[in-house]
């Protein structure tokens, strides 16, 4: 059954799916969205370490999108708002990235794939890395979920009922740099954000707890992956785009419902 | 008598390298209520941030008693409109609590039946008084409220601090608690702490009140309040330090 690669694709999807679920919803609740954006793009760096130093990629994409994040809040407050900070980062990590990878590798090929994915050519290992990755990602998740969700509400709270949020902070960090490192084959660097914000955004009109907005998020997540693949191969597009565009409709139509509900 | 729940001792905090608080020395018995009292950026928010320990002293120390169980309320709680959340689940951070519990703790903070309610609906006082229950869901040996009536009207004012009062009544627990409004406050406090960087002046009510350091601290509307506070005080309770004030009150009315 492996054996087909859109099978593989169904299954890589399906695993990013998950484990951007839940990280998303937090993306949301925290309004993260641009810091998922400066992460993903720290990975092109990543890459292009990886590249340089002949080291495997996915430790050297947690490096550096660790190191993104704490420039980042190194740097949040001192003068700039965050969105400048976050502005200035992620961008000048895409370009020196890209411009790394340029300088280190031959073909053109390879950058386009990490800038759009590249989930039909997704290997039995990558197959192995995504879910590795997405259920290491689910778990710390879960494992923190009361109390990353006591730190979101509310970081004075969580210290009196004896919660480092700094700790929870870092927590997300870890768990965003992991999903980027996984779904970067799925739908690229360029796409990622847009797979952490989407499905949960989609899902904030349908539920009433965290938790429901958690599993609808990555109802919504895996349907998007399905479809979009599904899309992609009826109309013959570029398969990454239109998972994104996929979960793209169905926050159309819970954002419509929504409305008319009120 | 018995020992103090919190103590600070000679505590000193800078934030962004400007020295907020100095020289504070502080504590809060079981079953005291104190209110802290101060002109905006004068400290008191930071003082309650540093007992519970969210915020380090650069000098002093504060010490808590073991075990000690704090419930807090914090000036703002802002949850954004994308964060679902229904009052149950809200009180249900950060341990998962029975329903049973949720419905006393809300049913103590004089809110009963806003448990399916989503967070974002409720009004100002219906959500203070939700995040009074939250802080009373561990049965907490000390209250500590931070501007807990900001942005409520009098009435509301009055009625929340009514309500705690009740709470410490029936649970017994000490409350620290932070405002900027003296008159109404005064008249639930044993003990009010006026600073302003650093502990201007500390004592009952009536004596904080007549102190200069309090009047030239609160200037011309030292006056305003001081009537306002006699009206507040006729309501309850059960201060013995001030019969010839309670003797003013009936006469008032």
């Amino acid at each position: 059954m492996l054996d087909d690669f859109l099978v593989r694709a169904a299954l890589a999807g399906v695993g990013v799916a998950l484990a951007a679920a839940p990280l998303g919803c937090f993306v949301v609740w925290r309004r993260m969205a641009y810091f998922g954006e400066a992460t993903a793009h720290a990975a092109v760096l990543g890459v292009a370490l990886a590249l340089a130093l002949q080291a495997p990629m996915l430790p050297m994409i947690l490096l550096a999108a660790l190191a993104m994040a704490t420039a980042v809040s190194a740097l949040t407050g001192r003068g700039y708002g965050a969105d400048t900070v976050l502005g200035v980062l992620a961008h000048s990590a895409l370009a020196l990235g890209l411009i790394a990878v340029a300088l280190l590798t031959d073909t053109r090929l390879d950058l386009m794939a990490f800038l759009f994915g590249d989930i039909l050519a997704v290997s039995r290992t990558d197959l192995a890395i995504t879910w590795g990755g997405a259920l290491a990602v689910l778990a710390l998740t879960a494992w923190r979920w009361q109390a990353l969700l006591m730190a979101t509400l509310n970081p004075d709270l969580a210290r009196s009922a004896g919660i480092d949020p700094k700790r929870e902070e870092f927590v997300l960090t870890l768990a965003l740099a992991a999903v980027v490192a996984v779904a970067i084959k799925v739908v690229g660097v360029l796409l990622i954000a847009a797979l952490l914000v989407i499905p949960a955004a989609a899902a904030r009109p349908l539920v009433r707890t965290p938790e429901a907005m958690a599993v609808a998020a990555g109802l919504i997540g895996i349907a998007a992956a399905l479809g979009g693949l599904w899309g992609a191969f009826e109309f013959d597009a570029p398969a990454g785009p239109s998972i994104v565009c996929a979960a793209t409709l169905v926050f159309v139509v819970t954002t419509l419902l929504g409305a008319l509900r009120r | 008598m018995n020992a103090p729940l919190i103590a600070a001792r000679r505590l000193a905090i800078r934030l962004d390298g400007r020295e907020v608080l100095r020289d504070v020395d502080f504590e809060i018995r079981a079953g005291e209520i104190v209110t802290v009292v101060g002109p905006n950026g004068s400290g008191k928010s930071t003082l309650l941030k540093a007992l519970i320990g969210a915020v380090r002293p650069s000098a002093g120390r504060v010490a808590r008693a073991p075990g000690l169980r704090i419930g807090y309320v914090p000036q703002k709680l802002a949850i954004d409109a994308s964060l679902p959340m229904t009052v149950g689940r809200f009180l249900s951070l950060p341990r998962r609590v029975a329903p049973d519990a949720i419905a006393s703790a809300l049913d103590k903070a004089g809110v009963p039946d806003l448990a399916q309610r989503q967070m974002k609906d409720l009004s100002g006082g219906q959500f203070q008084r939700v995040l009074l229950a939250r802080a009373l869901m561990d049965a907490p040996q000390l209250l500590m409220l931070d501007e807990p009536t900001q942005g409520l009207d009098q009435p509301g004012s009055a009625a929340f601090y009514q309500r705690i009062e009740e709470v410490r009544r029936e649970m017994g627990c000490a409350v620290l608690m932070v405002s900027h409004d003296l008159h109404v406050v005064m008249a639930a406090s044993d003990r009010v702490l006026c600073i302003n960087g650093h502990v201007c002046c500390e004592g009952t009510p009536e004596r904080v009140a007549d102190a200069p350091e309090y009047r030239a601290l609160f200037g011309s509307g030292t006056k305003g309040t001081l009537a306002l506070y006699r009206h507040q005080h006729t309501h309850d309770h059960d201060h013995d330090h001030d019969h010839d004030h309670h003797h003013h009150h009936h006469e008032a009315h």
